[in-house]
């Protein structure tokens, strides 16, 4: 909003001035605590636990040493790889049921598409916690605790809803004079899929994708539950790694470091169609 | 089981709906030509979501306890007696209210604020934007850890570290050293998730402002009219929509939170919330039967919500078709 028309152009200056510095103000602000927590884990842990802060500390990457296994010999890997698999299994799963079904939802709509619509979006809103047990209950009977498939189940029943939206608005934006004038013309379906709806679907289907991996990767509560040594995922790790002994603070932030990483790198990506994603396609 | 109740609303909304799905109608093999694609994204939805609700309500009618295994059976409506009389879920339903209330709003306001402040011209704009948006982008996991020992940490937190280096400014080695999360529990854990959300409340409020038509503000200034009755007037009512769809949205996301309770205060000190009460109930009670109770109780309390929720939505998703 720029100031009104009504002050001299002199003032309006001065006062746009004073909003964006305002605004860079509130961005520092934001942002500080992230930065403290990279600062912190390029510091020694004796550097890092000091009232008042040592900033100008030098710096070290010891604490990511001791994420990688350094100090303990415990490998950060299995997690890591655990959590990758997951998230990138669900959203691969999530994208084959969603595309189709978006497909159905908006180019060729099935009878009372919004009625399905609303289905997909009330079991989001169904906590997670409510199913849990017995979800714990049918896995252990089926020998299915702490396997990663499980998780990849869960994982993508927590996305498909948000990806149903976000595809129906994205294949929405699909022109349907042009679908009608190649059916017309005797274009085939795979052509029609290929040559019409893809190209513009594609940035769709990525955002999507970026922002079902997101969520994956950051669940805590079913990864907690439902695994142990062996599918135990990047978070599950993160949260037992704060010894009660000893200096911790340094290698606890590189580890939320090298744990955030990924989703940081997701979300930058995606962040043109961040919002769309997250209002469920409402906004655009 | 409970979702039906919810997807029978928006019925009135299909009526109006594309010109597309009145062709849809009619044709039985056409119509099942166009079910296909959607068949296994529903299936799969209502077994992975829906059944195993329906066995957390089976459950909750059941004496069931993973200690005493001997002594299963029907137990009526004993746990959920048993539920409201215990004090730690009635107080852990405050806590979810307060918690929900104070990060929603809270960071629905700040969000207005940022967006209002991001809305306009200025050097920089992109790189303070990205900024902004970093909070939401660290895993939840570890952002409550960073909260927990880099910041509130008494004795060298950050905020007690800011402390010390003020008062000793003024040449005084006493700053005060409290204990965040022991003194203001809930406050903290509502900090660090105000932290994290008002980036979320900023992208939609702000998606909502850059959508407002500008000829019509244009028009207005031309007028005459000031800053504030151009927001009061113009800006206000139009983001009205926006701020409703981001406090729903937000309350969801709240309501269910569970990593910030579980590694900011493990619960303690009056800040366990539904999903962390059901989740110890469970994990360390091993009281099936009433975790599931818990666990239907939290599901009517969304429901209510949620019903606004969808309303809101819809009439967001009635404009656009």
């Amino acid at each position: 909003m720029t100031t009104a028309a009504m002050t001299t152009p002199a003032s309006a200056r001065r006062n746009s001035a004073l909003l964006g510095l305002a605004a860079w103000l509130c961005g520092v602000l934001f942002f500080l605590p992230f930065a403290w927590m990279v600062l912190t884990s390029l510091h020694s842990e004796s550097a890092a636990a000091t009232n008042p802060p040592s900033l100008g500390a030098g710096l070290t990457l010891q604490g990511y040493r001791e994420f990688f296994g350094a100090g303990t010999g415990v490998s950060p890997w299995p997690p890591l790889i655990n959590s990758l698999t997951a998230s990138v299994a669900s959203t691969l799963l999530v994208l084959l049921l969603a595309v189709p079904a978006a497909y159905a939802l908006s180019i060729r709509p099935v009878r009372k598409w919004t009625d399905v619509m609303f289905f997909f979006l009330s079991t989001k809103m169904l906590p997670a916690v409510a199913g849990l047990l017995p979800i714990y209950l049918i896995a252990q009977n089926a020998g299915l605790l702490d396997n990663i498939w499980l998780l990849i189940i869960l994982y993508t029943s927590m996305n498909l809803p948000i990806a149903v939206w976000m595809m129906r608005s994205f294949l929405a934006e699909v022109p349907k004079e042009i679908l009608e004038a190649a059916s017309i013309d005797g274009a085939g379906l795979a052509t029609v899929l290929v040559r019409i709806v893809a190209p513009v679907a594609m940035p769709g289907i990525a955002a999507t994708a970026l922002i079902s991996f997101i969520f994956s990767w950051n669940e805590l509560l079913f990864a907690r539950v439902l695994t142990g040594v062996v599918a135990g995922t990047a978070p599950v790790f993160l949260t037992g790694f704060v010894t009660s002994q000893g200096l911790f603070l340094a290698k606890v932030c590189a580890a939320a470091v090298c744990i955030s990483v990924p989703v940081l790198v997701a979300g930058f990506a995606a962040q043109d169609k961040l919002v769309q994603g997250l209002s469920l396609g409402a906004v655009k | 089981m409970s979702t039906t109740s919810i997807t029978r609303r928006p019925t009135r909304v299909s009526r109006s709906a594309q010109p597309g799905a009145r062709r849809a109608a009619g044709r039985p093999r056409g119509a099942w030509s166009r079910r296909a694609p959607l068949l296994p994204a529903l299936v799969f939805m209502i077994v992975v979501t829906q059944l195993p609700f329906v066995g957390t309500l089976v459950i909750s009618f059941m004496r069931w306890n993973a200690l005493d295994p001997g002594n299963r059976g029907f137990g009526g409506l004993t746990n959920y007696t048993a539920a409201f009389e215990d004090p730690a879920l009635r107080s852990s339903i405050e806590t979810t209210v307060l918690l929900t209330a104070a990060v929603v709003l809270v960071s629905l306001l700040l969000g207005l604020v940022l967006a209002l402040l991001l809305d306009r011209r200025f050097r920089g704009r992109g790189i303070v934007r990205t900024m902004l948006i970093t909070p939401f982008l660290v895993v939840p996991a570890a952002s409550a850890l960073l909260w927990k020992h880099a910041i509130y940490n008494a004795s060298y937190g950050l905020l007690n570290g800011t402390l010390t280096w003020l008062w000793s400014l003024f040449g005084s080695a006493h700053a005060p050293q409290p204990d965040w999360l022991s003194t203001t529990p809930l406050l903290a854990v509502e900090a660090s998730l105000i932290w994290q959300w008002t980036p979320f409340m900023m992208l939609i409020l702000l998606a909502g402002l850059q959508s407002r038509p500008t000829d019509v503000v244009e028009a207005a200034r031309v007028d005459g009219a000031s800053t504030w009755q151009v927001f009061r007037y113009l800006t206000f009512p139009h983001l009205r929509r926006y701020l409703e769809l981001a406090s729903l949205l937000g309350s969801i996301y709240v309501v269910q939170n569970f990593d910030a309770v579980f590694t900011l205060t493990s619960g303690g000190l009056g800040t366990a919330n539904l999903p962390y009460t059901v989740y110890q109930t469970f994990y360390q009670g091993h009281d099936y039967g009433q975790a599931s109770a818990e666990g239907v109780l939290v599901v009517i309390c969304t429901i209510l919500l949620a019903t606004f929720a969808l309303r809101t939505v819809s009439s967001l998703f009635r404009e656009e078709s």
